[in-house]
């Protein structure tokens, strides 16, 4: 009997691109279809019961519109029910760990913990520790992984539809990762995705904002933006972190806008079929010019759309096939 | 039963292409005649082998009053109540499927084997969340026991109650390259 695939998903948490495998994250991306569809119904209800009666809480000590939402719409899509903690508002501000925060949530019998922190590893040292399914929505410069995984998913779609081949993958495509790699956790879990999927990565920014080592991954780097996206299928745009701007790390905005700024001028060096893609939120005009951002190539609304059904294939599969408890040792 | 991917001891040929036929032309037969309003039936597929079935009762049923009506596909897999007990796969049979509105209408499950029931319960509650179609009937080509609810099929090919051991497999010109029903007996000890 020809089965599609035989890939059982074992984790009970999502915590990043790295320690994922590649039959895993395609596993994520073959079970997404089905929720896109299920957003999309036009008569009836658009959600299904396979998280029916589950406690899902969004845990976020950083701002967030986009990622924030998109977990507690795929949540609601699921029918679980849903609870955000405003750090502002909660007890960490008076001083309570994070494990003594979750310890707390947990005795109300939370299912699954979306956390975003500004630490690398908050999301690792809970996973360890407690019984709940913990996804990753963001720790520090470490990783975003539900971020790379939508962004997979929507150039996987565009490549299908452009080889007309149901079963494409990402295998041979290049990739340009333009703007401020050095902060950025999206570039970091992309690069991983995207190695692990058979793309080729080619990072494009300022010197000061690209890692050392950072070829170590897999990545060719470039501060010659046509040269970058001159071969590309995909070109990524980053969000230039103004907030993180005060150090000087780059001379001027207005340097950067001439070098790396995606606009309809630097676009004549890539191909016509090249798809622009940004993770949000957009700083208009600076690393990506309005007329690229609401243009023909860009796909950003999609990456938005597509974020919600990953988010759900995460959380049916962690929690209806995922393990139950704790594995590690912190 | 789950099935461990070794042989079974015994096979045994309980429909072949000819008596397939003959079931699925009657079973067609009966369900004109019960939906004399063959505009308002649609016909609804349950992923994977229902669907061929699927469309050859509405070619039949095509042929018989001039009338075809609407197939889509049904996956039901977001709707099974198996997940929390750990016996659902993260096997993907394909997406739900149909470009139709079910308001108002009759329709037709179809499927190839029917044992607990479980799966046309996943189905009843896929189809409700779609909207509110007047009734839902139940084809089915081998009834095989079991029922773990209360539901029955309108129409059925082949009715057998089978044992612990036993494994209906139904295997089509579609997706199999033969129309037969195979009665497959398995070691005890491999069974459960």
């Amino acid at each position: 009997m020809p089965e599609a695939r035989q890939t059982v998903w074992t984790r009970k948490d999502l915590i990043g691109i790295e320690d994922l495998s590649r039959e895993e994250i395609e596993l994520i991306l073959d079970t997404a279809p089905q929720f896109v569809a299920v957003s999309k119904r036009e008569s009836g209800i658009k959600k299904v019961p396979l998280l029916q009666g589950r406690l899902v809480v969004n845990w976020f000590h950083e701002p967030s519109t986009r990622t924030r939402t998109s977990f507690e719409l795929a949540a609601k899509r699921l029918s679980a029910d849903t609870l955000g903690i405003t750090v502002a508002a909660s007890s960490s501000v008076k001083g309570e760990t994070l494990h003594d925060t979750l310890a707390n949530i947990e005795a109300m019998h939370s299912d699954v913990i979306v956390i975003r922190h500004g630490c690398a590893g908050a999301a690792h040292i809970l996973a360890a520790r407690h019984d709940s399914h913990i996804i990753n929505a963001g720790d520090g410069r470490h990783e975003h992984p539900t971020q790379a995984l939508l962004d997979a998913f929507t150039m996987r779609e565009h490549v299908r539809q452009r080889r007309g081949d149901p079963e494409a993958g990402l295998d041979g495509i290049n990739v340009a990762i333009i703007g401020d790699i050095e902060h950025s956790r999206v570039a970091r879990s992309n690069i991983w995705a995207l190695n692990k999927l058979g793309a080729r990565v080619t990072l494009c920014g300022p010197a000061t904002l690209i890692p050392a080592h950072v070829e170590k991954m897999g990545a060719s780097v470039t501060s010659d933006l046509r040269a970058a996206i001159r071969d590309a299928d995909v070109i990524y745009a980053l969000r230039i972190q103004l907030e993180r701007q005060q150090k000087g790390l780059f001379p001027s905005i207005r340097e950067y806008i001439r070098l790396f700024r995606i606009d309809n001028d630097s676009l004549r060096a890539a191909p016509d079929h090249a798809l622009v893609m940004h993770p949000g939120p957009i700083n208009r005009d600076i690393e990506l010019a309005t007329e690229v951002a609401d243009g023909p190539r860009s796909v950003i609304l999609e990456q938005v759309s597509n974020g919600v059904a990953i988010r759900m294939a995460v959380m049916h599969l962690l929690v209806n096939f995922g393990g139950k408890k704790p594995t590690g040792t912190l | 039963m789950i099935r461990t991917g070794k042989l079974p001891q015994e096979t045994v040929v309980v429909m072949d292409s000819h008596t397939m036929g003959q079931h699925i032309h009657r079973m067609a037969r009966e369900i004109v005649e019960d939906n004399p309003d063959i505009g308002s039936l649609v016909i609804l597929g349950i992923l994977r082998r229902g669907r061929p079935l699927a469309d050859r009762f509405a070619r039949l049923i095509g042929e018989m009053t001039g009338q075809t009506p609407r197939v889509g596909s049904l996956a039901t897999t977001l709707y099974r109540d198996d997940y929390r007990t750990g016996l659902g796969t993260a096997k993907q049979r394909g997406d739900t499927h149909f470009d139709f509105s079910i308001d108002g209408v009759t329709v037709l499950l179809v499927d190839d084997v029917l044992a607990a029931g479980r799966t046309i319960r996943a189905a009843m509650d896929e189809v409700m969340d779609y909207g509110r179609p007047r009734r839902i009937q139940l084809a089915c080509l081998v009834d095989r026991g079991g029922r773990e609810l209360p539901i029955q099929p309108e129409y059925f090919g082949w009715c057998v109650a089978t044992r612990a051991n036993e494994w209906v497999s139904v295997r089509l010109s579609e997706m199999d390259g033969e129309d037969v029903v195979l009665l497959e007996r398995y070691n005890a000890e491999e069974g459960a």
